[in-house]
């Protein structure tokens, strides 16, 4: 009779200031939640930055969003929403202890995010060739460039918050694969999730807001 | 021993069906953000793509982030950061749109 070694998913204790291991699962959802609050104040902010300087120039608002490429916009739209599939059902997949499917949804996860972030990048590089990049000579008396300095702003801020969620979606392959999450614990996955849809929430209100409205 | 962090409110996986069909709907809502976007409603335009937006934010959270099912202290944490953007956004508008910033018979804009 061999005692076989449980995973660690199939033994992890609570933290013993909690009374029990579901208690310590809803805190910190709920921790993750109040961060996102924090976060939708942030993006709410910079999008009533927009709001204003759209109201007093509205003609140059309507111009610069011709500069926008709304195909390449839909198209990052649907890679973030794809993304988003693929995260709730890895947190899903963790739910139900399967390991290797939720290494794989997490890992194209991660490759939409590379694939937004390529296309984000040429979409900058190509403001850069037409002199509307933020610190070019050009920039400093565009015609357009406040509407330019609220789009870098927006989506450069959403950018980085990809680049931090490619970080933590890194983390949690690694979990996954070493075998510490499962149905008994998945909290992180969970909540790299929410933290997940929330760029995915912010894009939302970004895409028809910068390419659409004109 | 049954000690998992499923155990306050017996949360059941979703089932597959309900994931595609969120999917499924917010991509139709995408493609049909963009077409509404060549139809001019006037005044109401910004009103019409920011409700869509609203309509796909709210699947999102709703389904893909669970809020649907879970504890509702989640959803009010929600439901209050909106408020708040909204406190920001209402006395802004009420100030700077009745500065007379904008709008016709200007004459230096």
């Amino acid at each position: 009779m061999s005692t076989k070694k449980l995973s660690p998913h199939e033994t992890w204790q609570h933290a013993h200031h909690f009374p029990s291991a579901g208690v310590q699962a809803e805190s910190s959802k709920l921790g993750m939640w109040i961060f996102i609050l924090t976060e939708i104040l942030i993006f709410g902010a910079l999008f009533c930055t927009y709001a204003i300087y759209r109201y007093v120039h509205p003609e140059m608002f309507h111009m610069a969003h011709k500069e926008l490429n709304v195909t390449v916009g839909l198209t990052n739209t649907i890679v973030l929403i794809f993304s988003s599939f693929t995260m709730a059902l890895a947190v899903r997949s963790a739910q139900i202890g399967h390991k290797a499917q939720t290494a794989w949804l997490l890992t194209i996860t991660i490759a939409c995010a590379f694939v937004f972030l390529g296309i984000k990048s040429w979409e900058y590089s190509h403001k850069y060739a037409h002199g509307l990049f933020p610190g070019q000579e050009s920039f400093n008396n565009h015609p357009l460039k406040l509407f330019f300095v609220v789009y870098f702003l927006l989506t450069g801020l959403h950018g980085i918050h990809i680049l931090i969620g490619i970080g933590l979606l890194v983390w949690m392959v690694i979990k996954t694969l070493k075998g510490t999450m499962g149905p008994r614990y998945f909290s992180p996955i969970e909540n790299v999730g929410l933290y997940w849809h929330l760029v995915d929430l912010i894009w939302i209100y970004l895409f028809p807001v910068l390419y659409l409205l004109g | 021993m049954n000690n998992t962090q499923s155990d306050t409110h017996g949360h059941e996986p979703l089932p597959l069906k309900i994931y595609f069909g969120v999917f499924a709907a917010l991509i139709a809502m995408s493609f049909l953000t963009v077409y509404v976007a060549s139809v001019n409603f006037g005044h109401w335009n910004t009103a019409v793509a920011i409700a869509i937006a609203t309509f796909k934010a709210s699947l999102v959270a709703l389904f893909f982030m669970h809020l649907w099912y879970d504890n509702k202290m989640n959803l009010l944490v929600l439901v209050v950061a909106v408020f708040f953007v909204v406190v920001l956004f209402f006395p802004i508008f009420l100030d700077v749109g009745t500065r007379g910033l904008s709008g016709p018979g200007l004459v230096n804009h």
